[in-house]
């Protein structure tokens, strides 16, 4: 089996130079992206027929509830494999990934809420998909807690790979919530194996913007990431060659 | 695989399906308690709590709601396509409650099967569209009889909760 590309990638010197190459391009189409599908969705599509043009919020809520999902699904699969294969890099993934699934999921869940006003009546109800999601936030503090709560690296790294572990399994729960249960909050919207109950003028634009805000949170992951390894591999002698020759 | 690894994977493994397992139980046995309402079906199978506070959802039957004239006191039926139940409320409904809406409704069951509710709130579904979308569908539906604008295309379903018809 070809190992070698993994372990290359594990390095945090070969990802440092890699990430650098990256990172503009990752910014400037996550730019493009979010403005393209924010523009639209916000100004240029037509209001819907029921909700009128509170529905707009959409364009926001959705790309970070997918987000705050994924992120953690990713930051699952990284710390199992940091835990397995004792990586380095994994584990600052891991750190970094954390703050920013905590955001989307915040941001999820005030958005819906102030959505939740005009279009339920309610800021707030204690269904199966609201009450998931709001454990998932505390699976996200929780992680970021437990790191900083341990001294050790090596303990943290193991500690937090087993609670994002044992927190995996709240992802499916959030995401057939309204299908197993009676819930306030409505069915997906997007499906995959059969046609979305969204009007296509809307569809496009609010695609757009999912893919804006995925690729803004990989540029603000490789970011944080870059700094993570500087911070942790500043006694070595790749980072002290880099940093000499910057100052 | 070294020997130590695979120690460590096979402890995640047994971990993940550990708690998959105890959660799976713990979400069946709690299932009458997750759903967020009793669909009248149930109401009416007396599987509800009566005189007890809970919440009752459906969709709101075409025809059935009737305002008093000089209060805000309304009551209106609701359905899942197997029960119906009557709702009676005392204040001022959501914006989007309308004939054919689903909503949720807390408040109590009483002894004659009927539904005080003390708050009640829209249940939106998954339905995008723009509203000329909406005025060509009602058009192509306006040789049925109908007697709501939106409701034209609309059906209840089993949850319910509203589905976009089929295309007859």
């Amino acid at each position: 089996m070809k190992w070698t590309f993994f372990h290359r990638m594990s390095s945090p010197k070969w990802f440092y130079d890699f990430s650098g190459q990256c990172l503009p391009w990752v910014g400037l189409l996550a730019l493009a992206l979010v403005v393209t599908g924010l523009t639209w969705g916000l100004l240029f599509t037509p209001p819907d027929y029921l909700q009128g043009n509170s529905y707009r919020i959409i364009f926001l809520h959705v790309p970070s509830a997918s987000l705050a999902m994924t992120i953690y699904v990713g930051l699952a699969v990284t710390a199992a494999i940091g835990f397995v294969w004792k990586i380095k890099l994994a584990d600052m993934a891991v750190s970094c990934l954390a703050p920013i699934g905590a955001s989307f999921c915040a941001l999820a869940l005030i958005s819906g809420s102030i959505w939740g006003k005009p279009t339920w009546g309610t800021w707030w109800v204690w269904d199966a998909r609201l009450t998931s999601m709001l454990i998932l936030l505390f699976l996200y503090l929780g992680l970021i807690a437990l790191r900083e709560a341990i001294d050790s690296r090596e303990t943290a790294a193991r500690a937090c790979a087993i609670l994002a572990m044992v927190g995996v399994v709240n992802i499916p729960i959030i995401k057939f919530s309204v299908d197993w249960w009676n819930t306030l909050h409505q069915g997906a919207t997007i499906k995959i194996t059969t046609e979305s109950s969204m009007a296509m003028e809307m569809l496009i634009p609010l695609l757009i913007s999912i893919a804006g805000f995925y690729l803004f949170s990989l540029f603000v992951f490789l970011l944080r990431l870059r700094a993570e390894i500087i911070s942790r591999e500043q006694r070595t002698t790749w980072v002290k060659a880099l940093l000499g020759a910057h100052s | 695989m070294k020997a130590v690894r695979k120690q460590r994977l096979m402890l995640l493994g047994f971990i993940a399906c550990g708690v998959a397992i105890a959660s799976g139980l713990i979400l069946t046995a709690l299932q009458e308690n997750i759903n967020l309402y009793f669909s009248p079906a149930q109401m009416q199978a007396s599987e509800a709590p009566l005189e007890t506070r809970m919440r009752g959802g459906g969709v709101v039957v075409p025809g059935s709601v009737k305002r008093d004239e000089s209060s805000l006191k309304v009551n209106f039926q609701i359905t899942d396509g197997e029960g119906v139940v009557t709702v009676h409320y005392d204040g001022i409904l959501p914006d989007l409650f309308r004939e054919g809406q689903g909503i949720v409704a807390m408040g109590e069951l009483d002894k004659t099967g009927e539904f005080h509710a003390t708050e009640v709130l829209a249940k939106h579904d998954e339905t995008y569209m723009p509203p000329e979308v909406q005025d060509a569908i009602d058009k192509a539906h306006s040789g049925k009889n109908y007697s709501e604008k939106s409701e034209g295309y609309r059906s209840v379903n089993t949850k319910g909760t509203l589905a976009p018809e089929q295309k007859s």
